[in-house]
């Protein structure tokens, strides 16, 4: 629980963010765990304990260390070219060979020198202009002065991180789009929210931030079970998920035309996997880590976060008697276990139906891989009137369909349809421009508000649809049917 | 109701939001006794409004109707009364977030304005957080604080007159963010980092032109500030509308009656377009963009104290 107060420190067992420039990487904090990140190895143990936002070097030893304040060396007015006519690019201009190089770091001799060295070396540095000489510097410091700093996760972090390594997990949500949804949709402590995400819990955990553990969430969910791995990083404190709910979609029909029941419910595939599970001996945890790995399959580019350690296999000796009798024993006892938690986990859905049914939640806010309108149709029969919904979807096409369909239906005003631009820029003295790359497309966003909705009078929402359009002297001539 | 939390039922007290119809809506404070005009006719708050379900349908005294919406402070920010040139939501969406700001938040802003970045802070700080708002303007300072009060978020907020070049935001190393929007925020850069906490607090400031950022980024840089980024961000509106486009006479082609192929009679013609058979002309459904769309707010940069 790090809200405000003393600075937060790095403990065992968080999940933290490696950042190098705009590079981010989620990682586990736990000893002896080998880390890449950046083309570097080294162990986090040296970072527990230390402040979030420090600094770190790697040592030779793959060690961190905390970077030391160094003062920059005074510039002094260098020797410096006015332009690049004479500069001839053949590659020969540096000096120091690859392995002259390799021999400077094997000796330990830190970024900085090595930095220094390739400067001297360098016949064309000082014809350089300055403005080229900075450059060049900045370039070769990124290289070879590898720091590293530790932050902690937030929304802006991890969005970023996702947008830029993952953007296929979260359906190419740009986070510029991502902070619009929880702005638009009023997202604050005391909502009772329904979140219908496919983007690996991230829009979920930014909505848990927004909350502040006050309220309460009721996440729905295809399939099995709603995925929280990005939630997860986050690093939220236990009581925040005291109000967290969940629902599956595949029940929302039944919800909405009153036949839902938990004893009618299909025998739950978690269950069953479980039950098969135990005759070959496998314990719950490993199960549930199994389960995440499907999910999302841990490649060399994705996130480092495994949730537990490496379970134990048993080795089953089969000559063993006495083992096999207390096996069975075990085994009995699992399955009475199994059957009280499917007790527990049904009547914790047949709480959150009930949560449902009241039909009076704060807001809806729908990011994932599927058509939206049939999500939307069906979800904003459990929220409240004069409340805000907002839809991401990676393409605009489905959003116009759910526009119209919208319309059609009523109960909605002030929809809007759009989309977020994002510059950034490069700010430094007489050379301040735009980045020279840009993302092409962060996604789109349907936003409106919900009004009490009079069903079974198509002529007042017909009227009312009218109403909520432009005034039609505004729409372009030349699109008008010509007779 | 309170801009930080949800009520279901109108107040007298409320600040509520009249919608007309498309980007027609308007503030009202609800009273016993009082009445609003509308081009639809009469609205008598002790009858169509007290006690009425937000999101209502209340139909005036010529006939027409309107809705009445629970305020939100993206809602304040398009019908506020403009003292001041504004943030709009898309600014204050990316500020929120960059800042890191959520329930419990100590945040620090100058200047106050027209309270429209006020109210959106507010409502994500609460219930726990707080914003300290900085006004030099005196006039301005006090009808914030009226509005505040008036909208029951006056215990999550102080707003203090004075110039923040000057004196600062009247506290030292306890904000976890600091906002400036500010003629000269590089004169602010000093103060901002005294009223933000040790470690890991964040400032954002917000100018329209690329000089003043210049000179912020120096003066941000100079203080120790890292992890300095400027961007900028802009909304992109489409409106939804079904499109009918001709299909142009090409004539025939020598004598058959087989003709070229975008022929609106032949079963052959699929796709997401329509085709009205009668009249040669295709339909489809387009997000269209506006004529004429905002096309710079300002600059936004943002870094962390270290």
């Amino acid at each position: 629980a790090m809200e405000g107060g003393p600075s937060a420190r790095i403990r065992e067992g968080d999940c933290a963010v490696l950042k190098r420039d705009e590079v981010f990487k989620a990682v586990s904090v736990l000893r002896r765990r080998k880390i890449i990140f950046e083309k570097q190895w080294f162990y986090l143990d040296n970072a527990i304990g230390h402040i979030y936002g420090t600094t770190f070097e790697v040592t030779s030893g793959g060690n961190l260390q905390p970077k030391q304040e160094v003062e920059e060396t005074t510039t002094e007015t260098k020797e410096a070219g006015t332009d690049n006519r004479n500069i001839v690019d053949d590659g020969k201009s540096q000096k120091l060979t690859h392995d002259d190089i390799k021999a400077l770091k094997d000796k330990g001799i830190k970024g900085q020198e090595i930095v220094q060295q390739l400067i001297e070396n360098s016949t064309t540095f000082r014809d350089k202009t300055e403005f080229a000489q900075d450059k060049y510097i900045k370039k070769k410091k990124k290289k070879y002065e590898a720091v590293i700093t530790i932050v902690k996760p937030s929304t802006r972090i991890l969005s970023t991180m996702y947008y830029a390594r993952e953007p296929g997990k979260i359906n190419h949500l740009r986070y510029d789009t991502l902070a619009q949804m929880l702005t638009l949709g009023n997202i604050h402590a005391g909502n009772k929210m329904i979140v219908m995400e496919t983007c690996a819990g991230l829009v979920l955990g930014a909505v848990m931030e927004r909350m502040g553990g006050y309220g309460s969430i009721i996440q729905m969910y295809p399939g099995g079970g709603p995925v929280r791995a990005a939630t997860s990083c986050f690093g939220f404190p236990k009581p925040f998920f005291d109000n967290l709910h969940e629902f599956p979609l595949s029940e929302v029909q039944s919800l909405l035309s009153g036949t839902f029941s938990t004893e009618t419910l299909p025998a739950d595939p978690e269950e069953n996997a479980l039950v098969e599970e135990e005759s070959n001996g496998l314990s719950e945890e490993k199960q549930s880590s199994l389960q995440e790995a499907e999910e999302e399959p841990a490649t060399e580019a994705s996130m480092e976060i495994s949730p537990t350690e490496e379970q134990d296999t048993m080795d089953i000796n089969a000559e063993d008697v006495e083992f096999k009798e207390n096996k069975e024993k075990e085994n009995k006892e699992n399955v009475r276990e199994k059957q009280i938690k499917q007790w527990e986990r049904r009547k914790k859905l047949k709480e959150t139906a009930a949560l449902l049914r009241e039909k009076n939640a704060d807001g809806l806010i729908v990011a994932s891989k599927f058509h939206p309108t049939p999500l939307l149709l069906s979800l904003l029969e459990f929220v409240a009137p004069s409340r805000p919904f907002v839809v991401y979807c990676q393409y605009k096409e489905p959003l116009l369909e759910c526009y119209t369909k919208l319309r059609e239906r009523g109960g909605v005003i002030n929809l809007k349809l759009t989309e977020t631009w994002l510059r950034n820029y490069q700010v430094l003295p007489d050379r301040s421009h735009p980045k020279l790359t840009m993302s092409g497309g962060g996604g789109y966003l349907l936003s409106g508000i919900t009004v009490v909705l009079e069903k079974g009078k198509s002529d007042s929402s017909n009227s009312e649809a009218l109403k909520m359009e432009e005034p039609s002297s505004k729409r372009c001539k030349l699109q008008d049917l010509p007779c | 109701m309170s801009f930080v939390e949800y009520g279901d039922t109108i107040k007298d007290g409320d600040t509520a939001i009249v919608f007309l119809g498309h980007e027609s809506m308007f503030p009202v404070k609800v009273q016993h006794g009082s009445v609003t005009q509308t081009k639809y006719g009469v609205i008598r708050h002790s009858t169509d409004l007290i006690g009425k379900k937000y999101g209502s349908k209340v139909t005036c005294s010529k006939g027409g109707w309107v809705f009445i919406l629970h305020p939100t402070p993206e809602l304040w920010t398009m019908n506020l009364p403009h003292r001041t040139q504004i943030l709009y939501s898309t600014d204050i969406s990316i500020i929120t977030m960059m800042l890191e700001l959520k329930p419990g938040s100590i945040v620090c802003e100058s200047g106050t304005g027209s309270g429209s970045l006020s109210h959106a802070l507010i409502r994500t700080v609460a219930p726990t957080g707080h914003l300290y708002t900085v006004e030099f303007h005196q006039q301005r300072a006090e009808k914030a604080r009226e509005e505040f009060r008036e909208h029951g978020v006056e215990h999550l907020v102080t707003v203090t007159n004075q110039d923040v070049c000057k004196n600062g935001f009247g506290v030292s190393n306890i904000a976890d963010a600091v906002f400036l929007d500010i003629p000269s925020p590089w004169e602010a850069i000093g103060h901002a980092k005294s009223a933000l906490k040790a470690e890991g607090g964040r400032i954002c400031s917000f100018s329209p032109c690329i000089e003043q950022v210049q000179r912020t980024c120096l003066a941000m840089e100079e203080s120790g500030f890292t992890e300095i980024n400027t961007l900028e961000i802009l909304l992109r509106v489409y409106n939804v509308r079904t499109v009918s486009l001709q299909i142009p006479d090409l004539g025939k082609a020598a004598e058959d009656n087989s003709s070229t192929g975008f022929d609106s009679s032949s079963p052959s013609h699929q796709g997401s377009s329509c085709a009205n058979l009668q009249q040669g002309t295709v339909q489809f459904k387009s997000g269209v963009p506006l004529r004429e769309v905002v096309g710079h707010t300002g600059y936004l940069t943002f870094a962390t104290k270290s």
